[in-house]
């Protein structure tokens, strides 16, 4: 990764506009979203130079954007690939058997949690609950959430993005958002909840 | 004014305390580790939780809770006692138990509290989390494992010591505290391992050297500033082996600096512990105290009084200066001066040359001109009540002189007497920000004084103090700040040049073109020895400095751990220093070489004990009875209006941690210099 990072004129107007949402005198509250502006500009890494230059930016003192960077998980102190794989294995999501998308993708690339492949592509981490539980069991893939995964679903998910594809996320059974697996259970006597 | 029970006694307390401050009020200890009255409030500890009523059926935090009206609290019930358990168990998970070859063993809040309230054993088996340890440069030792993240090392940087070096990352179980490789910049620095309650921070200097109920604790007064800080001297045997501070809240509440600190290894290098004389080869060889005496007084025979001269160093005790003066007096001689430095001070006017509004009047001041000083440096502690001033805001501050990072925001006005005149007059625009602000206070550092214009610029400083209107009923803004422990003490017993007696410059350039043929230095290092070739020098004093390698003859004296002596700090504070240990070798107090010489020189001084100068001294100079209890001086005329030169003022310390012989002598001030002063990154590798 490179170790020298400048806003692009493009992302500092975005950068400016964050600040500008903070009293004078405030502007180190802007910290958190310059540091994800910044690490989008340098493929999801907050660098030493991304640190540095938000701290100059905001005129922190440089520990006080680490303390920050470190804290959060969605910033990255270490390098990442191209995609960031993020597996929930909480209880519903391991309920669901986020196990075998694990054990599949652990498979499939040669990897671990924690680890990146050596095209760059991927980066595999294990995370706590994303959120989306009553879509068990979920992978979070840079920022898009594909849900309903299982060990195959996954190989191809990750297969097409080898290729240079990037599949619709969301539910990978094709249902609508979070409805139920099979169809409406309640209302259907109701002319209006027909589909068509 | 809320009134709460505590533990069933009502009692009333003050608006905007919290539960723990009422607490302590009442009498009752509450157990902390994360809460310290001088920094702010972090409540991450838990180790403080009391039972409240009304309130949820839970626990709360005392440190974050303020008191309020009808507040029934509990601080021994099963619930506390048990909540107290419980955090002591989960501190403990993660510490390990190291505490045999902990340096903090004997003296830990973490040893004593787990004594006092928590379990007798633990029910954790699974590995415990380890945590690398962090450079934080030469003075600062640490072992993060034992860290139990109180954060009050990272409050105290930033909030006290004004600088942005510390911080803890990560987060949960990966927390740790780090200053990302640097060393901590403050001057302060060595407060934080006073402040870590566990064995997290400890003193680098120090390590694995004693154990605190090995120690000989003697509370005494620091030397090595003119703030006079309290310090306690922690000794083993005749060897000084830490300088810890003494809560003072007039002078430097609960902290010192680092030099106070750590220069105590100076104190067993360089020492004079026996007398010397310069042989008929020019070299310096060791003698016998009768030997240098005489010396001495055959060299003084014949010599006309005029032609004997007098200086004292930075940290001399008033008792031997006293014991000089009068020596000097019965010499016949006029010359003698105690501001080596050549500052041109007036030695007439108590309050020409004090610093008037206290170093804890700092607090009530609204606006600060500096002229000719950098307080960091000079006086980290009152650079301290300044950022605490500036802290609450509305505190404007204004430099003129060297610029320095003073810790908080700061006007650079100028550089030298120009701005000083326009701001005398009026046309500098910060003189309005001084009209506007009501409580007025200026700082005069000896950059400022210590020129051959010095006497106009101090009495420029005091036509600004005038005219801004600084001088008010009860409040005198005035100040000069000293660098060094034994002036204001030589001031007030006026060892001062007599009728017609020559100062420092006079003595020094007298002795070059041999219209001074004997030169006493007492202790007095910081001048150009070159100049004093041609005299007959004689230097009494703890450490073979530059005054010992000018000498002809050397009295070997005693440091300020090993002396009774008066010193008078800045604010014209009277206080009294205690032995500690015993000088080395054949090395005596000061004021006894000197009432012993004066026997020799047929001049036999009138006393013949400690109480007996101590009497005199009080008869001459009453206020040095009054320990610990500065007056008010009056607000006279002084100064002499003159023409100033137009140079910029320029710093009267150019290495903080290197100041005078002792410090000098410091294997730890020589790490610092390296560190901070002379920044050789090199050698600032990462953990450690």
């Amino acid at each position: 990764m490179s170790d020298t990072f400048e806003f692009t004129p493009e992302t500092l107007e975005i950068a400016k506009g964050y600040i500008a949402k903070y009293p004078e005198g405030r502007q180190a509250s802007a910290v958190l979203p310059l540091l994800d502006l910044a690490q989008r500009q340098n493929d999801n890494y907050a660098s030493d130079a991304v640190i540095d230059a938000v701290a100059a930016m905001l005129d922190m003192p440089r520990i006080r954007v680490v303390e920050v960077a470190s804290f959060y998980t969605m910033i990255n102190t270490e390098p990442v690939g191209k995609y960031l794989l993020q597996f929930c294995t909480t209880t519903p999501c391991w309920l669901r058997d986020s196990g075998e998308v694990v054990d599949a993708t652990k498979d499939h690339l040669g990897i671990d949690f924690g680890g990146t492949t050596e095209d760059g592509l991927f980066t595999m981490r294990e995370v706590e609950c994303l959120g989306a539980c009553v879509n068990a069991p979920i992978v979070q893939v840079n920022d898009d959430m594909y849900e309903d995964l299982t060990g195959p679903k996954m190989v191809e998910l990750l297969d097409a993005l080898k290729a240079g594809r990037v599949p619709p996320h969301g539910s990978q059974t094709g249902r609508q958002t979070s409805a139920p697996i099979g169809g409406a259970q309640t209302l259907t006597d109701l002319d209006f909840a027909k589909a068509d | 004014m809320p009134k709460l029970t505590i533990d069933g006694v009502e009692i009333e307390v003050e608006d905007g305390l919290t539960v723990l401050q009422a607490c302590e009020q009442a009498g009752v200890e509450i157990p902390r580790f994360c809460y310290h009255e001088r920094l702010s409030i972090a409540g991450n500890c838990r180790m403080c939780l009391v039972e409240v009523k009304p309130g949820p059926p839970k626990p709360q935090a005392s440190c974050a809770l303020p008191a309020g009206e009808g507040m029934e609290v509990i601080t021994n019930s099963p619930m506390v006692q048990k909540a107290r358990h419980g955090v002591m168990e989960f501190l403990l998970i993660n510490h390990p138990l190291d505490c045999p070859i902990c340096d903090q063993g004997g003296e830990c809040d973490l040893q004593d509290q787990a004594m006092a309230f928590g379990h007798d054993g633990s029910r954790y088996a699974e590995n415990k989390r380890a945590i690398d340890d962090k450079y934080m440069g030469p003075l600062i030792n640490t072992i993060m494992t034992r860290c139990i993240h109180c954060t009050r090392c990272v409050r105290f940087s930033t909030e006290v010591g004004g600088v942005e070096d510390m911080g803890m990352i990560n987060r949960g179980e990966s927390a740790e505290i780090t200053t990302l490789g640097k060393a901590v910049s403050s001057e302060l620095s060595g407060n934080v391992i006073d402040l870590c309650p566990v064995g997290a921070l400890t003193s680098k200097p120090y390590s694995f050297v004693a154990r605190p109920w090995e120690l000989r604790k003697t509370e005494t007064i620091d030397a090595l500033d003119a703030t006079g800080s309290n310090i306690r001297i922690d000794a083993r045997g005749n060897e000084v082996l830490r300088v810890l501070p003494r809560l003072n809240e007039d002078v430097n509440e609960e902290w010192i600096s680092d030099k106070t600190r750590f220069a105590c290894d100076g104190l067993r290098r360089q020492r004079l512990d026996k007398p010397y004389v310069r042989n008929a080869e020019g070299k310096l060889a060791p003698a016998e105290w009768d030997e240098a005496f005489e010396a001495i007084a055959a060299r003084v025979k014949g010599v006309d009084s005029s032609k004997i001269a007098a200086l004292a160093g930075d940290l001399c005790d008033a008792e031997s200066m006293f014991a000089l003066k009068a020596l000097m007096a019965a010499l016949g001689s006029q010359n003698l001066d105690c501001r080596q430095d050549g500052a041109k001070l007036d030695p007439t006017n108590r309050v020409a040359y004090l610093f008037n509004t206290g170093i804890a009047g700092v607090e009530e001041a609204d606006a600060c001109l500096i002229i000719g000083s950098n307080p960091r440096w000079e006086a980290p502690l009152v650079n301290a009540r300044l950022r605490k001033r500036w802290l609450r805001g509305n505190f404007s501050v204004g430099v003129v002189g060297p610029r320095s990072d003073l810790t908080f925001d700061s006007d650079y006005l100028g550089g030298g007497t120009d701005t000083l005149r326009q701001i005398a007059d009026g046309s500098h625009p910060f003189a309005s920000t001084l009209k506007n602000a009501e409580r007025l206070m200026l700082i005069l550092g000896m950059g400022a004084l210590a020129r051959s214009d010095g006497a106009a610029v101090l009495a420029a400083a005091r036509a600004i103090a005038d005219s801004t209107g600084m001088i008010d009923d009860g409040w005198n803004g005035f100040n000069v700040l000293h660098t060094a422990a034994a002036r204001v003490g030589g001031l007030d017993l006026g060892f001062v040049p007599g009728d017609g007696g020559l100062d420092t410059n006079g003595i020094l350039d007298g002795a070059g073109s041999g219209a001074v043929e004997i030169v006493y230095l007492l202790g007095a290092d910081e001048i150009d020895t070159q100049k004093l070739e041609k005299a007959f020098v004689i230097y009494q004093g703890h450490h073979g400095d530059a005054g010992a390698h000018a000498a002809d003859v050397i009295l070997p004296g005693a440091a300020y751990t090993e002396k009774s002596g008066t010193y008078v700090n800045t604010e014209g504070r009277v206080q009294q220093g205690r032995v500690a240990a015993f000088p080395p070798g054949d090395a005596r107090e000061d004021w006894t070489i000197i009432r012993a010489l004066s026997a020799k020189v047929g001049h036999t001084l009138p006393f013949d004990d400690l109480p007996a100068l101590r009497k005199q001294l009080h008869a001459a100079c009453p206020h040095f009875t009054r320990l610990d209890d500065p007056d008010k001086a009056v607000w006279r005329d002084f100064g002499t209006v003159g023409t100033m030169d137009a140079a910029p003022f320029v710093a009267s310390i150019s290495n903080f941690y290197m100041t005078d012989p002792i410090s000098r002598a410091s294997e730890t001030m020589a790490k610092c210099t390296q560190e901070f002063i002379l920044g050789d990154d090199e050698a600032t590798g990462t953990d450690g």
